[in-house]
């Protein structure tokens, strides 16, 4: 049985997890669900409290923004703790000394927590085996862990946590718990719904958006229109006569709009006049992609070289050298930006989505001259991150409005704002060269350009082949970019595999079994520095050929195939399309994945099918373009995303079976996919596809 | 400013908003059902998808003008315990990642079961046009399949 939770009881809660962040988010928070906490008795580190009623909740440490982390992450200390999973309680935790790296990124929480988590639960669940075989006088061998209750073996005595933990509180903190058997885990790999699932399908307040606190205000914000212009003057005579309007807060380069309703927010924005002032060039995309092409023509520097191109190139009867373009890309998670942000009195509480709590702590702490011990931060769930909430604006910018307009703000972005004020996925362009003779490729040549950054060059088909060139080169741009789901590997697996099938083809050898063979010569005889393993690529490379009876033909089907290795996660695809009018509609798509030991099937397999989608989606329909430095796609009418029409009918994941700790799983499944689908529609119409979006493409 | 009395989820209930106040932000900001979420503001993504009328409906599209007392049912009055056909076939399913659409994306589905009680591939892709970007298509259309089964039982 839970109680509501009172001051009093709040604070012995706080005495015993040492800290009085959890008071505040309480109050913070109405929709963390942190109003109900056990009645804690026995805490023995920040993960773990339970009471003595039994009742146990288990912190889930990192941001979760859809990639099931506060239900994996839990789990894992629920399988050491021997609990039964339908009486933990989970909660998000606050940013809070104790719980480690709180970030949600590079698909890193689940392979980066895995043996700390098991710890905590494996440590909870010692003392409180060594609290019952005192209590019982019986060595602690003889005791045994089990659904929340410990059992002496031979005379089948119970005492169940809530009864020890009182007397498990008073010992001594174990350093070195001892960790269960890997094969007597009973829990972890099998199928758990999202410990939210319920409240998602309701409607309950879960996110950002939801926040409602006393006194709050909503705010929206006038941001410069275009990448190079800056604030001039404002008149806000119009605004502030707009109903509900109370302030109006000018920022370094913004305007911020404080009303009663973000309706009124709207309103009140749409009422100002701002005359911005074009400082910089004003950027276009046709100029990036004429600019990529020029220094591609002149030559990049070389990142990786392995034997000798040029030699090769005259040993060579036939080559390929073909141009891929690939367009910016928003990130279009659901949620559009928000933050809550109450500053006063030399104290910050701040509330909202951000994958990174810490850094939004250390920016606001920095722009506002508080110590950072004087700011609370915590996270609700999320609608969604890919990458976006890597960067602290929108926490940082609740915090000045709220300094500024001093008081309370919920500061709510449009999904105009969110379009052209991102941190993009970059625009790049390759030029892929290889040098064959009729049944070999002798030669491999990779020149990368993009926005802000070079593009690596160590991935395969680098250290399977002999010579192999790879260069690259960023081109200097004010629209700004960062990290988007699978960054760089969602780019650079779509050209490295769609030339991969394009050299298939040339020699006439099955894509399949041409991979195995590049692997296996890779095992045998690597090339320079080797960074992947070829027995884990061929492991799902072998898996999803069988899962897909790849080989076999069904009429009016066609296939494509391709592989990609990131977070350390091997996965391989086969998609099967068919034509509709002449336009490729995917039917199903086979996904095989090497991730070390699964920690929640149905949630794992969930991320494999949301990526693979995830994937198709950007393969084929939007793209920004900058005109003088403005985003042209404005909202979802004009930048296309993919709808249920659009999916595949059915998504088919299989793991690898796998002992070894548990590797990234976010990211890893949407890089293959554009491949595996142009490879696809090269098979069903003869038509190369080397420019995203598809869609323009097919037309 | 303008109050107006809206039907929703079988009560009745007064707000107080400018005339163009869309549907969406009285139900957020004025009646406390933040349920319905905010995606785009320009009808494309359907989060913010509520019944007027058992026909599915944009509701960031809507002036409170033109809602008058028509009967507006959205996430948080769908179903009494959470048990209607859909919920339980999401839960099941889980097929919810970050969950912000699945509010949209389960109304969507709710009006479509109403209208075509046991839909095809081809009615679901015709009539939902949501959209997730966590990409929970795949189960979203199965739950919708097992919802339909349920509704049968």
């Amino acid at each position: 049985m839970k109680q509501e939770l009172t001051r009093r009881n709040f604070l012995r809660v706080s005495a015993i997890t040492g800290g009085g962040m959890m008071l505040s988010l309480s109050f913070l928070n109405n929709t963390a669900n942190a109003e109900t906490v056990a009645d804690t008795a026995f805490s023995p580190n920040v993960y773990i409290k339970i009471g003595t009623d039994g009742s146990i909740v288990i912190m889930a440490p990192n941001p979760e923004i859809g990639q099931g982390v506060k239900t994996s992450l839990p789990m894992i200390v629920a399988e050491e703790l021997c609990v039964d999973w339908k009486k933990v309680t989970v909660e998000l935790a606050p940013l809070q000394a104790g719980f480690g790296r709180q970030t949600a990124g590079g698909s890193g929480s689940v392979r980066g927590r895995f043996t700390d988590l098991r710890k905590a639960g494996a440590t909870a669940r010692e003392m409180l085996v060594a609290a019952a075989a005192q209590t019982w006088n019986v060595p602690v061998a003889e005791c045994m862990a089990e659904d929340g209750v410990v059992t002496h073996k031979s005379s089948g005595k119970k005492l169940a946590y809530g009864d020890l933990a009182a007397k498990a509180a008073t010992l001594e903190v174990p350093k070195n718990p001892t960790l269960k058997e890997t094969k007597d885990f009973k829990f972890l790999g099998t199928r758990v719904k999202d410990v939210d699932a319920y409240k998602i399908v309701t409607g309950q307040p879960l996110y950002g958006i939801d926040t409602r606190k006393e006194g709050m205000m909503y705010a929206m914000v006038a941001r410069p229109p275009a990448y190079g212009k800056t604030l001039g003057s404002v008149d806000d005579t119009a605004a502030l006569k707009v109903n509900g309007v109370k302030q109006v807060v000018k920022l370094k380069n913004s305007v911020a709009v404080v009303a009663t309703s973000t309706w009124a927010a709207k309103k009140g924005r749409e009422a100002l006049v701002i005359q911005w002032e074009a400082k910089e060039k004003l950027e276009n995309s046709a100029e990036h992609f004429a600019a990529f092409k020029e220094m591609i023509e002149k030559g990049t520097n070389p990142s990786r070289t392995d034997g000798d191109w040029e030699a090769a190139k005259q040993k060579a009867s036939k080559f390929l050298d073909v141009t891929y373009e690939l367009p910016t890309l928003s990130h279009g998670q659901m949620e559009p930006l928000n933050f809550y942000a109450n500053v006063q009195d030399g104290k910050a509480e701040l509330f909202g989505p951000t994958q990174v709590p810490d850094s939004v702590r250390k920016q606001v702490a920095e722009q506002l001259k508080i110590a950072e011990d004087k700011i609370t931060i915590s996270s609700p769930r999320q609608g969604g991150g890919f990458g976006r909430k890597l960067m602290t604006d929108n926490g940082v910018e609740a915090a000045l409005i709220s300094a500024a307009a001093k008081c309370p703000v919920q500061v709510q972005w449009t999904r105009e704002d969110d379009m052209q004020n991102d941190f993009y996925r970059p625009a790049e362009m390759y030029r892929y060269r290889a040098a064959l003779t009729a049944d070999k490729l002798l030669a491999w040549h990779q020149s990368g350009v993009g926005i802000g950054r070079a593009i690596r060059g160590d991935s395969y088909v680098a250290g399977a082949i002999e010579n192999y060139k790879a260069e690259g080169q960023g081109l200097k741009s004010n629209t700004p970019t960062g990290w988007w789901r699978a960054p760089g590997a969602n780019t650079l697996a779509f050209v490295a595999e769609s030339f991969m099938d394009e050299v298939c083809s040339e020699l006439k050898v099955d894509p399949v079994a041409y991979r195995l063979q590049l692997f296996e010569a890779a095992k045998q005889k690597p090339v320079g520095k080797l960074d992947y393993n070829p027995d884990k690529y061929k492991s799902v490379v072998e898996l999803v050929a069988k899962m897909s009876n790849w080989g076999t033909k069904t009429p009016g089907v066609f296939r494509g195939f391709a592989t990609w290795f990131s977070f350390n996660t091997y996965v391989a695809q086969v998609v099967d399309i068919k034509l509709e009018k002449g336009k490729p509609k995917i039917v199903k798509v086979y996904c095989a994945v090497n991730c070390g030991r699964v920690i929640n099937l149905s949630g794992a397999e969930n991320q494999i099918q949301g990526a693979v989608v995830d994937g198709i989606c950007h393969a084929m329909f939007p793209k920004v373009t900058f005109v003088n430095g403005a985003v042209v796609e404005k909202n979802f009418y004009s930048y296309s995303m993919l709808k249920i029409k659009d999916a595949p009918l059915d998504v088919v994941v299989q793991f690898v079976p796998s002992e070894e700790a548990p590797t990234g799983l976010g990211e890893p499944a949407l890089p293959p996919i554009a491949a595996a689908l142009s490879s696809a529609i090269f098979a069903a119409t003869g038509k190369r596809i080397r420019k995203m979006p598809f869609a323009e493409q097919l037309v | 400013m303008p109050k107006y009395s809206l039907f929703v989820n079988g009560k009745t209930l007064q707000a107080e908003a400018d005339a163009d106040t869309p549907l969406l932000w009285v139900l957020r900001d004025h009646l406390n059902l933040v349920g319905t979420k905010f995606g785009c503001g320009v009808a494309q993504c359907g989060a913010c998808t509520v019944h007027m009328n058992d026909v599915p409906l944009r509701s960031c599209s809507l002036p409170i003008s033109a809602v008058g007392l028509n009967k507006i049912v959205t996430i948080e009055g769908l179903s009494e315990k959470g048990d209607h056909p859909l919920q339980k076939a999401w839960e099941e399913l889980d097929v919810a990642q970050c969950g912000y659409c699945q509010a949209g994306q389960i109304m969507a589905a709710a009006a479509l079961l109403k209208k075509i009680p046991n839909p095809t591939d081809k009615d679901i892709d015709d009539n939902i046009s949501n959209i997730c970007r966590c990409g929970t298509q795949v189960r979203i259309r199965k739950a919708i399949h097992v919802a339909a089964k349920k509704q049968v039982k």
